[in-house]
């Protein structure tokens, strides 16, 4: 066997191993899609009628929060499902990897890609239940979606694997992640627009790269081009080269920390 | 020409902080030998261990394996090495076989191949009918043999093992010394393994005595055990610290003053035995003579007790 066919079998034992180990916790099934479900459900339809947020187009808040749900599944999955780099480290499991001819980045490479199945999975999931609720997507819809999901989902794994590699607990972990993730998703257009902010904020949330997934989310999700200008979500090239870069710079760090550390 | 080593180890050093782990370790190990690290806790066994299985790099020193160097080649060591951790490197949520399947991945094995390997090994340490049983469902000792399983899976030239034996029951410990042996003959497996048992020790070509990170002895069980004497004669009594000083001067001995009692080694122990008792009397509370075992060697060589137990080793 090749070497590169080797550490794509490597990899790909990884992340199944990732996806089966997911699916045997049903505590981390459970919170990963009824929290999404719940957010959207309370702030869509409590904030929705309690404001009225400018620029979040003629369907309405809930419509609105729609896209930013779906953010928050993988926003919350692909980072939260890195922390079993902590767990494998403690457990044991992640020395006996290292010891292993497997290459470094097939270690980082199976931590990504089932980090990226379970958040798109998940989202997916919560993507099915849209017309239950009145959002209407199109089938070219749900693939340019699936696309903004997957290409997210990467760089947000990428981003959870870089602090999860140096870790020392989970409990840590989870302290840090959530300090980054809520101003992440509340600055990122999922809960409301650019153009109705303050300047500061408007610039935090122009170097926010969730920013850029949520408007291309929306945009698959039937908004306007028009619309999402007008609300001071960024174009669809710049989404686009933002989330690709973003994915692209984090993974790459993922596995030049992996390399670099040979302890394990 | 010699033949290249299965492990070399040249003046190794490793310093965590200003903790000293090891000190100017050198050693080899010849292909198809058996060699037992044996030492206390905080020996720094377990550093040695990680430093040959490429998890880290030592303060000073090379190590290689089969030739390639653990440091600038560890990709080569990897591949030729096996290794059985102390700590389980298992997953609990996986099944017996999954933990096998996967791990057979990570060395580019899969198919049938891979199908027929995990069988024979689960047969080798008794484990086909749990195959399909999560390894967290499993004894503490059924999961150590998943472990060994595990780092034979791949076939590989040398096996690292770090206290194989630990959770293991007397015959659990007897068939895997057996499996290790037919490995040994079939393939001229070469195996270092750390233990704080005596009797594993023992039964390996060579044992490498380990204090303080430095290196006190290596060489055959019998021939270290010839260095400490015919006999070794075991004296308790109430006031040691008395009957100690009484023997030094009466007998002309040099007894050695351990928690448990006053050691002596005496190429004619028995006779010895019966004139301390009878100089002593009610004094002492057993004396007792016995062929010096490898505990003996250790006591001798550090002038310390050998305190062995299952605990996480330096």
């Amino acid at each position: 066997m090749s070497d590169s066919a080797a550490g794509v079998l490597a990899a790909g034992s990884l992340a199944r191993r990732e996806v089966v180990r997911f699916l045997r916790q049903p505590g981390r099934i459970v919170g990963a899609v009824a929290t999404p479900v719940l957010f959207w459900f309370l702030l869509g339809s409590g904030l929705g009628r309690s404001f009225n947020v400018e620029g979040v187009g003629k369907g309405g808040y809930l419509e609105y929060a729609f896209a930013g749900a779906l953010a928050m599944v993988v926003l919350f999955t692909a980072i939260f499902s890195t922390i079993t780099v902590i767990e494998d480290r403690r457990e044991g499991f992640l020395q006996g990897v290292l010891a292993s001819p497997a290459p470094r980045a097939s270690v980082v490479a199976g931590k990504i890609v089932g980090a990226t199945v379970l958040a798109v999975v998940q989202a997916g999931l919560l993507l099915i239940l849209a017309p239950v609720t009145g959002v209407r997507v199109s089938v070219g819809g749900i693939v340019h979606a699936l696309a903004v999901l997957t290409a997210m989902a990467g760089g947000l794994s990428g981003l959870g694997l870089v602090a999860a590699w140096r870790a020392e607990s989970v409990q840590g972990y989870h302290a840090v992640m959530n300090l980054v993730m809520m101003p992440m998703w509340l600055l990122s257009g999922a809960v409301f627009p650019a153009s109705g902010a303050s300047g500061w904020m408007q610039a935090v949330m122009a170097v926010n790269p969730l920013t850029y997934g949520v408007a291309e989310l929306r945009s698959a999700l039937g908004a306007s081009r028009e619309a999402l200008t007008a609300a001071g979500a960024p174009g669809a090239f710049a989404s686009w080269v933002m989330m690709i870069v973003f994915a692209a710079v984090m993974i790459a760090a993922g596995e030049r920390l992996a390399s670099r550390r040979p302890g394990a | 020409m010699r033949p290249t080593p299965a492990v070399s180890v040249q003046e190794i050093g490793h310093e965590y902080g200003s903790r000293t782990a090891l000190t100017d370790l050198t050693f080899d190990v010849a292909p198809g030998e058996f060699v037992a690290l044996l030492g206390p806790n905080g020996c720094g066994k377990t550093t040695l261990f990680r430093i040959l299985a490429t998890l880290m790099r030592p303060t000073r020193g090379r190590a290689s394996v089969l030739g390639a160097d653990v440091g600038a080649d560890p990709g080569a060591v990897r591949r030729r090495i096996g290794v059985t951790f102390q700590s389980p490197s298992v997953d609990g949520r996986l099944s017996v076989r999954e933990n096998l399947m996967h791990h057979g991945h990570l060395y580019g094995l899969r198919g049938r191949e891979l199908s027929a390997r995990i069988e024979a090994r689960l047969e080798g340490v008794q484990l086909r009918d749990r195959a399909g049983d999560r390894v967290d469902r499993l004894s503490g000792g059924m999961r150590r043999r998943v472990e060994i399983a595990k780092s034979l899976l791949h076939e590989p030239d040398v096996l690292l093992m770090d206290e194989p034996s630990t959770g293991l029951d007397p015959a659990a410990r007897r068939s895997l010394a057996d499996l290790l042996a037919g490995l040994r003959r079939e393939r001229g497996l070469t195996c270092l393994m750390t233990t704080h048992l005596m009797d594993e020790a023992e039964g390996c070509d060579r044992v490498a005595i380990l204090d303080r990170g430095r290196l006190v002895a290596l060489d055959a069980p019998s021939a270290l055990k010839a260095c400490v004497g015919g006999e070794v004669v075991k004296v308790q009594a109430e006031d040691a610290g008395a009957v100690a000083a009484r023997i030094r001067e009466e007998f002309g001995l040099a007894p050695q003053e351990t928690d448990r009692g006053l050691c002596i080694a005496d190429p004619r122990g028995h006779a010895l035995a019966a004139r301390l008792a009878e100089r002593f009397g009610d004094r002492i509370r057993s004396i007792t003579v016995s062929r010096p075992s490898l505990e003996d060697v250790f006591l001798r060589l550090t002038g310390r007790r050998f305190e062995g137990s299952g605990d996480v080793g330096g």
